[in-house]
Formats: C-alpha cells, sequence, structure tokens
C-alpha cells in the first residue's frame, strides 16, 4: 500500500514539473534522428552487412572474373575498375535507405515524430547522415582491400579525400529518390523491383567496367551522358591526379536538381502518409 | 460569450474525412471544455481514430473546421503541435530502442539537452513504475508497460491536451486501472484530455462528458448519468431454484419493475431491462415475501451493446459487420 502511496506521490511530483524548454533546432533534431539510427546499429549490428561484405565481394569478383578478359591482367584492370565499382557498390547501397524508411514508416513512432513541433525533413535527413557515415565505411574497406591488392592512386591522400566526397554527395542525393520511392511503394518487395530497375540499367550500362570507346556508337552516346558515368570520371580523375573538371560540374549539376525535385516531393508524401 | 469560447481546448464544426466511398468522418461537431476529460465512444471503425488523426494535425480534413486551443489545425498545424501530445493506439514508441533512450530521443526533439532529457525521463520512469525495465528494449515490454512509457513519453513537456487513442484496449484489468489513475492525475495537473474508447465502463469512469460515435457521425452527447438515462440503468438478472416458480416470479418482477421482462432459454433465469435503480430493491423485497427462492440476482451495468441497441435500433456486432462490409 505504502508502495502505492509513493508511485503516486512520484507522479504528482513528475506531473507538476512542466517546464518547458526552448524549440529544438533544426540541426539538433537532425543530430537526435541520426543518434537513433546509430542505437539501430548498436542493438542489430548484422544491419552493416551490405556496407562490409558488398565492397569485398564486389572487388574480388569483378577484378578477377573479368580482369583477364578486358585488361589482359587483373593487376592491370584493378588500376582502372577500382573508382568504378567503388562507385558502383555504394550507388547501390544507398537502395537500403528507402528499404529501411519503408519498413521504419509503418511503425507508430512516426505518428509521435509527426505531432512533435520540429522541422519535419530532419527524421529523414538524420537517417541520410547516418547512411552516408555507412557509405564512408564501405568505401573505406573497398579501398582498404583494393590496396593490400595492389591499387595505388596517382593522385595521392588528397585525390582519394575528393574523390570519396563528390561520391558520397551524389549519394546523399540520389537517396532522395528512394525515399520517395519508399514513400509510394506499398510493400518492399515492389520498393526493391523498382530501384534494381533503375540501378541495374544506369551502373552497368556506364562506364564503370569498360571505356565506351568499345562500344558501339548508339550505347558509347547513352554511356557518356549517363550521371553514373560522369561521377565515374570524376572520381577516376581524382584518384589518378588528373581531375576532370567537366565531370565534376555535371555531377554537382545533377545532385542539386535530384535534391530540389526529390527532395520536397518525399516530404510532401512524407506530410500526407 | 467570448468568455466561453476561451475555455474551448477543442471545437469542431462539421468535421468531414473520406476514404474514396467511405466516409469514415461525417460532420462531427465536438466541444471540449480546458480542464476535463472528454470520451469519444464507439465501436471499431466508427471514425474515432479519423477524428483524433484531424485533430493531432495527422491528417486534414476534407470539410469543416477544428480548432485546438483556438489554432486552426490546418493553418496553425506548428501552433497546435507546440501545445497537444498523441498517445496513438499502437504504442508511438521506438520499439528497437529502450525505454530510457526513447524518452532521451523525445525530449531532446522537444529541446531539452541531453543532459536534461536523461533527468526528466529518469523522473518519468520512476514515476511510471518503468525504472527497472529502463535499459530493455521496448519490444519486449509488456502492454500494460508498453502503454505506460508511451503516457511517459506524451508528457515529456506537459501538453495542454492530451490525446489518447484506446488507451486501455488489450490490457489486463490491474494495467488499464493504473492507466485511469494516471488519466486522473493528469487531468487533476491541469491537462486537458480527449480519449477514445469502445468500453461504456471506460468513459464512465473517466469522461466528464462523452460522444457516442458511429458510422462517422455523433449519435448522442452528454454526461455519462444522461447517456444512462437514456439507455436504462442497465440489465437485472434472476435466478430462482424452482423453474416451477418462474412464471410467478416473472410477474412479480414486471409489477415491481414496471418493465417487460424475458423468459431466457435457460428455464431458470429471468432477465429484464431496468429504468430506474429504485425499482430494483422493491423487487428483490417482492421475491422475497412471495416465498420464492432467488440463487442469483444481480444488476450489470448497461453495456456498450445495449447503447448501440438503444440509440440506433442494433448490436455493436451488426455495426461492425457493417463497418467492414463498407471497406
Amino acid at each position: 500500500m505504502s508502495q502505492n502511496l509513493n508511485q503516486t506521490e512520484a507522479l504528482k511530483q513528475a506531473l507538476s514539473n512542466r517546464s518547458r524548454p526552448k524549440k529544438a533546432s533544426p540541426l539538433s533534431t537532425c543530430a537526435t534522428f541520426s543518434g537513433r539510427m546509430l542505437l539501430k546499429i548498436k542493438y542489430v549490428p548484422e544491419q552493416l552487412f551490405d556496407v562490409t561484405a558488398f565492397p569485398v565481394i564486389y572487388l574480388l569478383m569483378f577484378t578477377y572474373l573479368f580482369g583477364g578478359a578486358i585488361a589482359g591482367s587483373t593487376s592491370a584492370y584493378l588500376q582502372f575498375v577500382l573508382p568504378g565499382i567503388l562507385v558502383l557498390t555504394v550507388v547501390m547501397i544507398t537502395m537500403y535507405t528507402g528499404i529501411e524508411l519503408n519498413n521504419d514508416i509503418k511503425k507508430g513512432i512516426f505518428d509521435r515524430f509527426r505531432t512533435l513541433p520540429i522541422w519535419n525533413p530532419s527524421v529523414l535527413v538524420g537517417a541520410l547522415i547516418v547512411d552516408v557515415v555507412r557509405y564512408l565505411m564501405a568505401s573505406t574497406i573497398m579501398l582498404i582491400l583494393g590496396y593490400l591488392l595492389g591499387f595505388r592512386a596517382d593522385g595521392g591522400i588528397l585525390g582519394i579525400i575528393l574523390g570519396l566526397a563528390i561520391l558520397l554527395f551524389f549519394s546523399f542525393s540520389i537517396s532522395w529518390i528512394w525515399t520517395t520511392l519508399s514513400l509510394i511503394m506499398r510493400s518492399e518487395k515492389s520498393l526493391m523491383a523498382a530501384s534494381m530497375m533503375i540501378l541495374f540499367p544506369t551502373t552497368f550500362v556506364s562506364n564503370v567496367f569498360v571505356a565506351p570507346e568499345t562500344m558501339p556508337n548508339w550505347l558509347a552516346a547513352f554511356v557518356k551522358v549517363n550521371p553514373i558515368s560522369l561521377l565515374v570520371d570524376a572520381v577516376r580523375g581524382f584518384m589518378e591526379g588528373t581531375p576532370d573538371y567537366h565531370a565534376l560540374l555535371w555531377v554537382c549539376v545533377v545532385s542539386v536538381l535530384l535534391i530540389a525535385i526529390f527532395g520536397p516531393l518525399t516530404m510532401f508524401l512524407y506530410k500526407r502518409k | 460569450m467570448s468568455n466561453s469560447k476561451e475555455e474551448l481546448a477543442i471545437e469542431t464544426v462539421g468535421l468531414v474525412k473520406h476514404f474514396g466511398e467511405n466516409r469514415a468522418v461525417d460532420g462531427v461537431d465536438l466541444s471540449v471544455k480546458k480542464g476535463t476529460i472528454y470520451g469519444v465512444l464507439g465501436p471499431n471503425g466508427a471514425g474515432k481514430t479519423t477524428t483524433i488523426r484531424m485533430l493531432t494535425t495527422l491528417l486534414k480534413a476534407d470539410a469543416g473546421k477544428a480548432k485546438v486551443l483556438g489554432f486552426d489545425v490546418s493553418k496553425d498545424a506548428d501552433q497546435v503541435r507546440q501545445r497537444i501530445s498523441l498517445t496513438g493506439q499502437f504504442a508511438s514508441l521506438d520499439e528497437d530502442l529502450s525505454g530510457m533512450e526513447n524518452m532521451v530521443m523525445i525530449g531532446r526533439l522537444l529541446g531539452f539537452t541531453r543532459k536534461e532529457a536523461k533527468q526528466r525521463g529518469q523522473e518519468l520512469l520512476t514515476a511510471f513504475d518503468l525504472q527497472d525495465a529502463a535499459k530493455r528494449q521496448v519490444k519486449n515490454y509488456s502492454g500494460g508497460m508498453r502503454r505506460r512509457l508511451d503516457i511517459a513519453a506524451s508528457i515529456i513537456v506537459s501538453p495542454e491536451i492530451l490525446f489518447l487513442d484506446e488507451p486501455t484496449t488489450g490490457l489486463d484489468p490491474r494495467s488499464r486501472n493504473q492507466v485511469w489513475d494516471i488519466i486522473r492525475l493528469l487531468v487533476d495537473a491541469g491537462t486537458t484530455v480527449l480519449l477514445t474508447t469502445q468500453y461504456l465502463d471506460e468513459a464512465d469512469q473517466l469522461a466528464d462528458r462523452i460522444a457516442v460515435i458511429d458510422h462517422g457521425k455523433v449519435i448522442a452527447e452528454g454526461t455519462s448519468s444522461e447517456l444512462k438515462a437514456s439507455v436504462g440503468s442497465g440489465k437485472l438478472h434472476v435466478r430462482v431454484l424452482d423453474p416451477e416458480a418462474r412464471d410467478d416470479a416473472a410477474q412479480i418482477l414486471k409489477g415491481a419493475l414496471e418493465v417487460d421482462v424475458q423468459l431466457g432459454s435457460d428455464p431458470l433465469v429471468i432477465t429484464a431491462q431496468v429504468s430506474d435503480h429504485k425499482h430494483v430493491a422493491r423487487a428483490l423485497t417482492d421475491l422475497a415475501s412471495a416465498n420464492i427462492t432467488i440463487t442469483d440476482f444481480s444488476l450489470g451495468q448497461p453495456s456498450l451493446d445495449e447503447v448501440f441497441l438503444t440509440l440506433t435500433g442494433k448490436p455493436v456486432e451488426d455495426q461492425v459487420k457493417e463497418a467492414e462490409g463498407n471497406v
């Protein structure tokens, strides 16, 4: 009985505390949502499987499968293909951002988030920031493995950092396509299918594996304007120490456009859901 | 007049929301006074949750007006959000995180520093008897613990209005009583509460006023005693010892209660809808003086079923089937 009485007292005490803090800034709410995603990784570290296993499998598979046939030797091919496979892997991994959100948004917690007086996009921006960290992890693993296999970047550390920066920026931008799709598609399967339909042709029909000069003209024409090819050019340029500013400019334009279109579209769908 | 307006926490006029052909909310008028508990009572599919979602800025109304604390829910959504909290029908918590992590996260989003959010979380978890489970993932909580954490998370910053969507559905009686106590203390501390429920008993126990809602319309509104008066005081259930005596007993009850009685398929049972409690005492003495021995004599509260039967002429099950048929 006295236990109950204490409980009631504690309740009254807690309820009488009516302090009201200042509204949280967008920066702080983004950080909180990033923290939420990090806590999820803490509980289920297996979800890092895609960013740890994929880079290893992809790099080994493509280098040793195609190396001899395409470039005459695997070590020569590695030098050419690593920046490309880096782009392919990271861009492929962005797809999981959408799948995660598609699962997440069905949960009751989102009703609470939407009724909080916060900057609405922060729930998605916060999650995407953590995703960028995941992409960085995948990139680091692939670069380390590549280095062990004999890859050398002529652009040095700075070239690698700049190459990664543009890759991560583009990946952040393209993630907004997946967040939009994840709010439209009703099931994880259909979302996966739609994402694959976009990702497979755009990543493979590019200059990731072979130079476009070896392709038929009509295909080479597409490959040359494919944003993925431009991204590969930009990353390759930085890593080889011969920056391709033309490609860099176009990648930046495409990235900004993606955010400008799919960011507001995502938010519109998110509020309506 | 203007004074009474200021006392209203929630005011809706002709609120409408349809999903395709289905008019989920079909012209709902509500006025809820500040500092009271308002119950929205109805079966599944009546439009309770849709109404709450519109009032908490989660859904846009197709027609009608809704004001919460004087702010229009669609035009001043941000003002509304700063003053309300929602505890949804399905736990509005992150199941993957621990109780404390949920509290800190929501506290941070509301503008507390990490340290303040932790302190407040600790204070509330203790008050809600959850301190031992603070570090466990919410997915491992029982239904009652989840509900309490959900409400605790809703009052990290004391809201002016707390919306509770079916706060006790699926809870065992002990947890239900705990939730009721919490709601009462909240109102004592100055919060207005709007809750939805399927249980007349719950609305009766808690709510100052009740709106009965069905097919998206308010079909009755008033205090619990007003509503009960409209459906009678409940059902009297009598069991006689000797089946031969049942007909005599039925006659006596009919005279004493001044209503029709029903003879059940069980040869010992008589039931009657009672309009006034006072008659029941008389019926009991009349039966005793006629020397009829009874083995069971009970007066039940009118159930939601009976309220609906009286108000709509149909029992709840039919209503639910109909609602499901519409989807």
